[in-house]
This record gives C-alpha cells, structure tokens and sequence, in this order.
C-alpha cells in the first residue's frame, strides 16, 4: 500500500499485447477492502430498513450479531475512504477537460463514445462518485457513531439522536445510488473496466478509448511493478 | 417477557399482519399517579424491584431525596422530586413516579426494526421482548419520554412492563399494590380516566389549584399511564414531563416517506440500469491490435 504514485505506470514487459497497469496492487486491495465491507453494510443495513427485508440478517448471524458487526465493519469502511483519499484525490480534482467532457454526457450514456473529448484517468461520474463516497462515508461514520452510543447520548442532547437517524438514511441512501450505478458500470456497461480492478490492468486500446490524456500520459513510461 | 395469555395488537419491524389484533374483547388497562397524593415514599421503586428481581442499580446522592437521576436499564420505577416556590413563597413539592407510559401510539414500537422486539398487546401494555431485540437503540430515539434504557453487558434494551405478567394473571402492578396512601390506582383506562377527572374537579374546587388537571397526552394517542398534576399547564415542572410529547418528527419522517421515498430510488435505480442495458448494451473497445501496430 506503499504506492500512492498519481499515474500508474506501464509494465516493462506490455510489449506485444499492449497491457498498461491501471490499478496498482495496494489500490486493488484498498478497493475490494472498501467494497467488500461496503456490501456487507449495505446488506446488514437494508435487514434493519425494512420489516420485509429482515430476513437478510441470517445469512449474518442473525439480527443481534448483524447488529454488533455492522458499526465496526463500518469502521473499516470510513478508513478505507479516507485512505483513498490519501492516494487518489490528486486524481479526482475536476479539470478543464471534464468540463467539457461532462457537457457530452448524453453521448457517453448513449454509448456514442467516439463524440467525447478526452480525458485524463478517471472521467467526471468516477470522480463525482469518489467524492459522493468520501462525503457520504464520512456523514455516515459521524452519524452512525452517534447511532452506536444512542444511550450514552443525554436527553437534552436528543436532537443529535433525531438528526442522527436522518443523516445516516440519507447518506446511506446517496452512497446506495452511487452504488448502484458504479457496480452496473464497472461489472455489466464498461466492459474492461472489471478485469482492471481485479489484475490491474487494461488494454492500451481501452485506455485511448476511455481516458487517452492518461493513455499519453503512461504509454511510455517504464513500469515501477514487474 | 412474552405473556401466552395477553394478545397482540402491534408489532415492531414486522412485515405482515399481526395474529391478535381484534380476536379479543379486551379492554384498556391503566395506571393513575395521582402526584397530589404522592408522599415519596419510594415503595413502588422497592416494589418493582422486587417483583421484577431487578439487579440493584446503584443510588446516587444529589442533595436531593431523588434516588438517581433517570430511571435505568434495572430500576424502571423511579419518583422525580422537585421543589417549586408556591404564590405565598412557601416551598412544595412535586413528586412524580416516572415510569413507561405505555403509550396508544408507541414511538419505541414504530422505531425497532427487530421483528417482534417491541409488542403492544390488546390491552395496551407495551413491552419489550428481549430475545428478539438486537441492540440497535433505536427505541431510545423514538421514545417521547426517555424511557428505554440498554444494558451494555448484553445489549438489550429494558423498560417497565406494566407488570404484563401480574396483569395477565389478573393482578394489578406491583408498584400499585405497594402505595400505601393511595396515589396508584389500576383499572380500565375508562374508570381511571373518570377517577382521574374528578379528582382534578376536586383539587380545583376544594384545594385551591385552579390549574389541576389530568394528564393524558393525546400526541402520542393517550397513555397506559395517566397522571392528576396540581397544575395541568406545566408538566415540564414534575422533572421533565413533556407537555405535548409525540413520536419525535424526525423518527416520523424516516419511518414513512424516507422510507418509501428511498424504496423507489433504490428499486428506480436497478430498473434504471438494467433498461440502460438493454438499450445501449456495453461500451465495447474496437479491436486493440490492429491499432496497436504502427
């Protein structure tokens, strides 16, 4: 996790095929830390939403167990955030080239790829869900935090109880439809984009279609990972 | 604890109808606190502890007669002194037992998400039931009154049960069979509404407190637990009973339309991708290698 490089670098090696690393090893693992115990949330969380979904918590143990994982597992979720903060928000600043990116959004929906200006490593919907998770994550550590001491939190400090309830919904609510649309995009729309957080890397083709100032960027630069 | 022989009316977090609602002709219970004869004796605090064979909790001196500050996870009968100046400067004392109120629209109930955990049965208990609960809390938040209390050792929440297993074997509260003035009153919610209302006449014509009246709060659909207060318009004096107490505005918020409001986001959104899918399908790369090669 010692890699906090902006741009990953190609591997010596890419030669023939053309691969270029797009996420390092430590960012794999960050990501999957980060996913994993965000699903285990999600879903702990949805049993406690509904009566109708109460269910889930037994594939967790049961609701008392479910209940006693889920603010620490929400723990190892808020640090993984914040150390993807650490390494990434260089990359996420909004630059010109989103802007105008970002105006042709319709075309990018419309799988009409070849109308869109390029872009560095991440497009602005990536870094707009960066921040929804960043920000999200951390209205949902505060917020829950105040939910796991409720009984230590006094009467005349109710109103931090009430706006705890709330602020944890909504947050959850938000990161939920990022969720949503980060899994569909990185599993079933953007085909590529699932191997490259899995092993790390993409076709160079793939980085001149999706985000060629980066492909310019690293297509010649020596790897730092063998 | 689960009484075979009360039914159910409510459920907490539980989706599905409820098996005993209207299969019984039962009638609201009720407790009547009548403050004005309250001497702060504290036998109703022993009496709940001993009934309930609650832990001792421990006391703590404040320079008042007051036992602890709020009642506790193990001691859910407290009596709330306070001391208020009267017109001619002279002191008096208000005494209130503080207790679950077991109110007709529990905030507890609509809060748990523990199927089970919290159940009204048909004669208005509301009790808790802690095989079910699961230590979210939640409860604390949606009580008016600040009544649940959680034990940290097996985090599972607790409140008085209006002695739901005396009640259903036809005896009254322990904490009424132990007040020895008469302040504690157990019946119909019907009589101890009438009892009630006639002592508040009473005080008013006889005693001199004009503003004596009953308290019934109607935010939270009337209480299992009724009070007659020398003075009706100021609750908040009797150690912080609130005057117009109700399920807590936020907790009603995130309860329906948050609730309903993110269920079709959430289902929006899944029916939302899966016809992106099928319109535009993946976002495929033109074959690599021919471009590759120079």
């Amino acid at each position: 996790m010692s890699t906090t490089s902006a741009i990953p670098h190609t591997r010596a090696q890419s030669g023939s095929e053309g691969r270029i690393l797009r996420y390092t090893f430590g960012e794999r693992v960050l990501h999957w830390v980060a996913a994993l115990s965000y699903v285990y949330l999600l879903l702990t969380s949805l049993a406690f939403w509904s009566p109708y979904l109460f269910w889930i918590a037994m594939f967790f143990g049961g609701g008392p167990t479910a209940r006693f994982w889920h603010p620490w597992m929400g723990l190892i979720f808020a640090a993984s955030v914040v150390w993807m903060y650490r390494i990434w928000h260089r990359d996420m600043r909004t630059i010109a080239a989103d802007r105008e990116w970002g105006k042709h959004v319709g075309d990018y929906i419309r799988n009409q790829d070849e109308n869109l200006p390029p872009i560095g490593r991440f497009n602005i919907g990536q870094k707009q869900f960066f921040w929804l998770m960043l920000f999200g994550g951390i209205a949902l550590l505060l917020s829950g935090v105040a939910l796991w001491l409720v009984n230590d939190i006094p009467w005349s400090w109710r109103w931090l109880r009430y706006t705890a309830v709330l602020v944890h919904a909504v947050a959850a609510l938000l990161t939920i439809g990022g969720f949503i649309i980060h899994v569909y995009m990185g599993t079933a729309m953007v085909r590529g984009g699932f191997t490259s957080i899995i092993r790390g890397e993409v076709s160079a083709s793939w980085a001149r279609m999706h985000h060629r100032l980066w492909y310019e960027q690293v297509k010649d630069k020596p790897s730092l990972e063998t | 604890m689960s009484q075979a022989t009360l039914r159910i009316k409510k459920i907490s977090g539980h989706a599905g109808p409820v098996p005993g609602a209207g299969t019984q002709r039962e009638f609201q219970v009720c407790k009547l606190v009548d403050t004005t004869t309250c001497i702060g004796c504290k036998a109703c605090e022993v009496a709940c502890q001993e009934w309930n064979d609650l832990p001792f909790a421990a006391t703590t001196f404040d320079n008042t007669y007051q036992t602890m500050p709020q009642t506790e996870w193990n001691f859910w009968n407290l009596i709330k002194f306070n001391e208020r100046p009267k017109e001619d400067g002279t002191m008096m004392w208000l005494m209130r037992k503080d207790q679950c109120m077991h109110c007709a629209e529990p905030g507890c109930l609509a809060a748990c998400p523990a199927d089970g955990a919290i159940v009204q049965y048909t004669n208005g208990i509301v009790d808790f039931q802690q095989d079910r609960c699961i230590g979210c809390g939640y409860c604390i938040t949606g009580c008016p009154f600040d009544v649940p209390k959680l034990n940290p050792s097996t985090k599972k929440v607790h409140k008085c049960t209006l002695c739901a297993d005396r009640v259903s074997q036809s005896l009254e509260p322990a904490c009424i069979k132990a007040c020895p003035t008469g302040c504690l009153h157990f019946g119909s919610k019907d009589d101890m509404k009438d009892l009630a209302e006639k002592r508040a006449r009473q005080l008013r014509m006889y005693s001199g407190f004009d503003k004596a009246g009953v308290y019934d709060p109607p935010g939270v659909g009337g209480t299992g637990v009724i009070y007659v207060l020398h003075d009706a318009t100021n609750p908040e004096a009797y150690g912080g009973l609130p005057a117009k107490p109700s399920i807590p505005w936020a907790v009603k918020l995130w309860k329906t339309p948050l609730k309903w409001l993110g269920n079709l986001a959430m289902v929006g959104g899944l029916i939302g991708v899966t016809l992106h899918y099928l319109r535009f399908g993946p976002k495929t790369v033109p074959d690599s290698k021919a471009e590759e090669r120079p």
